[in-house]
């Protein structure tokens, strides 16, 4: 048996002065594993900037302090993965399983992403300027999405929470078998899949789209989007139902 | 897994840096499959010439001397070959190129006779493709990639799924004149189009997977389909997870499954087409910083020609 306690602090509680404000991590010259371990050790209020990043998987995954990061260019797999805290920007795009299952926090990505951005995400906001891939959102729990462009097919699959806003257009099944969490498409929407309807845009939808958008930096009309949700019908087995699944 | 690097040199400025840009594209890639690899360059000098047919054949040893085959091909081609004209046989890294003056369909017959256990991976006047088992890099540096001009190549590098860790289940595979194929994913009625092809006349290589979608592609070229229209059949005819790439001697063509499970990303400048299963692939690249950068759509076919 283990028994885990937290470690005795050994660290002084005033800043560190050999920790810098800012840092600047180019990847031509660093590994992604040292980039990784640098922000897991930073401090609350530090600004990172990565360089050269070439495209390199598995960047800026797991930051778990109030920092900003910001990658200059494109980058691969899984960026910004298990975001806890603070805020990621990544000016380019990003590859397969952008921000996988943030918690809380801020990735903005100024081109596209890659397909599952935001797959499984539990909080915080993920910011798209450009398009999404295929199943961006995919099994959502809780997370908000802002796509400036389209989104591809089988967004939003399986989605249980959270809110999924695409200023362009929607690709096939859209909200597959969702759960709960509200869509918000601004564009058209190839086709619907299983469980997932159209449903009325009242008062508290315009607001919450509204400070959404702001959120995102984003200076659509909420008027015209529309709304799309689970229609509950798939929660429970319904023989009648049975070839819907 | 597997990983795929193309590219398409519209400049031909770039051609003397075909394989340095390939090698550079592939080691990037690396990760993805490191069982085995394979290469498909065109137009290169060495390997390739104008007016020739070249066939490349699996293994630098046929179990005969360069000079034994020489002989045998020319003999056999006695009637054919133009004057003065002889055939010639080259060795590059671990494949063997046959060449001669003839069209492919009687080179293939010559060597088929002179060396009857040889397996043949490419053939046409503008294609020479290479492949073996073990580490992409080395295979590739085997070759010698880095030094090959050209204008346009295709690699691969393969974690096998469907059929063994063979240098015949490497892919690209080439099974009509010019023609390459590769694949990331996974056929999963492949058996039954093979037994379809087969029924039509298709004579296939191995149990893989990707050879029947090569076969199937080369079938539809040849009733007189277009390079997209084959491909869209093929959507139609194979099921399964697929991004591929295709190419001929003049161009390059893309296609992933409807699902799109499988990635692809795509670099576009005035220079060149660039296709990889990454973008760090990408990364590399002459004035990446300008070109057009997307992936493409699920079930669209993307055609380029020089």
């Amino acid at each position: 048996m283990v028994t885990l306690t937290a470690p005795e602090s050994t660290a002084s509680t005033a800043p560190d002065a050999r920790v810098p404000e800012s840092s600047t991590v180019d990847l031509a010259v660093t590994s992604v594993r040292e980039l990784n371990q640098a922000i897991h050790n930073a401090a609350d209020g530090q600004a990172w900037t990565v360089t050269n990043p070439g495209g390199k998987h598995s960047l800026a995954v797991g930051i778990d302090a109030d920092i900003a990061v910001t990658i200059e260019g494109h980058a691969g797999y899984y960026a910004a993965g298990m975001h806890q805290k603070g805020g990621v920007t990544i000016t380019g795009n990003a590859g397969v399983g952008l921000a996988e299952n943030i918690m809380s926090g801020r990735v903005h990505v100024t081109g596209d992403a890659s397909q599952s951005a935001a797959a499984t995400g539990h909080g915080g906001l993920v910011v798209i300027d450009g398009n999404a891939g295929a199943r961006c959102g995919i099994s959502m729990k809780g997370v908000d999405i802002v796509v400036g462009g389209n989104i591809g097919h089988m967004s939003a699959f399986m989605a249980q929470a959270g809110r999924l806003v695409v200023c362009g257009d929607a690709g096939d099944a859209l909200g597959d078998s969702i759960y709960e969490a509200r869509i918000y498409v601004k564009g058209t929407v190839a086709s619907l899949g299983a469980d997932c309807v159209e449903k009325p845009l009242r008062e508290e939808h315009l607001a919450e789209l509204a400070e959404l958008l702001a959120a995102g930096g984003r200076t659509d009309n909420p008027a015209d989007f529309k709304r799309y949700g689970s229609a509950r019908n798939l929660y429970h087995f319904h023989v009648d139902n049975s070839t819907a699944y | 897994m597997c990983g795929i690097a193309a590219l398409q040199l519209r400049n031909p400025s770039l051609h003397p840096q075909m394989g340095s840009l390939l090698s550079s594209m592939l080691c990037q890639i690396v990760d993805r499959g490191p069982d085995s690899a394979g290469l498909a360059v065109y137009n290169t000098p060495g390997l390739v010439s104008r007016g020739m047919s070249t066939l490349s054949l699996l293994g630098k040893d046929q179990g005969m001397t360069t000079a034994d085959i020489t002989a045998g091909v020319a003999a056999l081609l006695a009637g054919a070959l133009p004057a003065g004209a002889a055939a010639a046989v080259k060795v590059v890294g671990d494949t063997t190129l046959v060449s001669a003056a003839v069209g492919t369909d009687l080179l293939v017959k010559a060597v088929s006779e002179t060396l009857p256990g040889a397996t043949i991976i490419g053939r046409g006047e503008h294609v020479a493709v290479m492949k073996s088992v073990g580490h992409p890099m080395e295979i590739a540096a085997e070759h010698g990639l880095e030094a090959m001009a050209g204008s346009q190549g295709l690699s691969h590098t393969r974690m096998a799924t469907e059929s063994a860790v063979t240098a015949g289940g490497s892919h690209p595979f080439s099974v009509a004149d010019d023609l390459c194929l590769v694949h990331n994913g996974s056929f999963s009625n492949h058996a039954t189009v093979r037994r379809e092809l087969r029924r039509e006349g298709v004579v296939f290589d191995s149990e893989n997977d990707t050879e029947v979608g090569a076969r199937y592609v080369a079938s539809r070229l040849k009733q007189g389909d277009t390079l997209e229209e084959a491909l869209v059949n093929l959507g139609k005819a194979l099921d399964g997870f697929y991004t591929l790439v295709v190419t001929t001697a003049d161009s390059m063509a893309v296609v992933r499954d409807p699902i799109a499970c499988k990635p692809a990303i795509i670099a576009e400048t005035d220079d060149y087409v660039a296709m990889a299963s990454e973008y760090r692939a990408l990364a590399g690249l002459p004035g990446i910083d300008n070109a057009r950068i997307f992936e493409p759509e699920p079930g669209k076919v993307y055609t380029w020609s020089l």
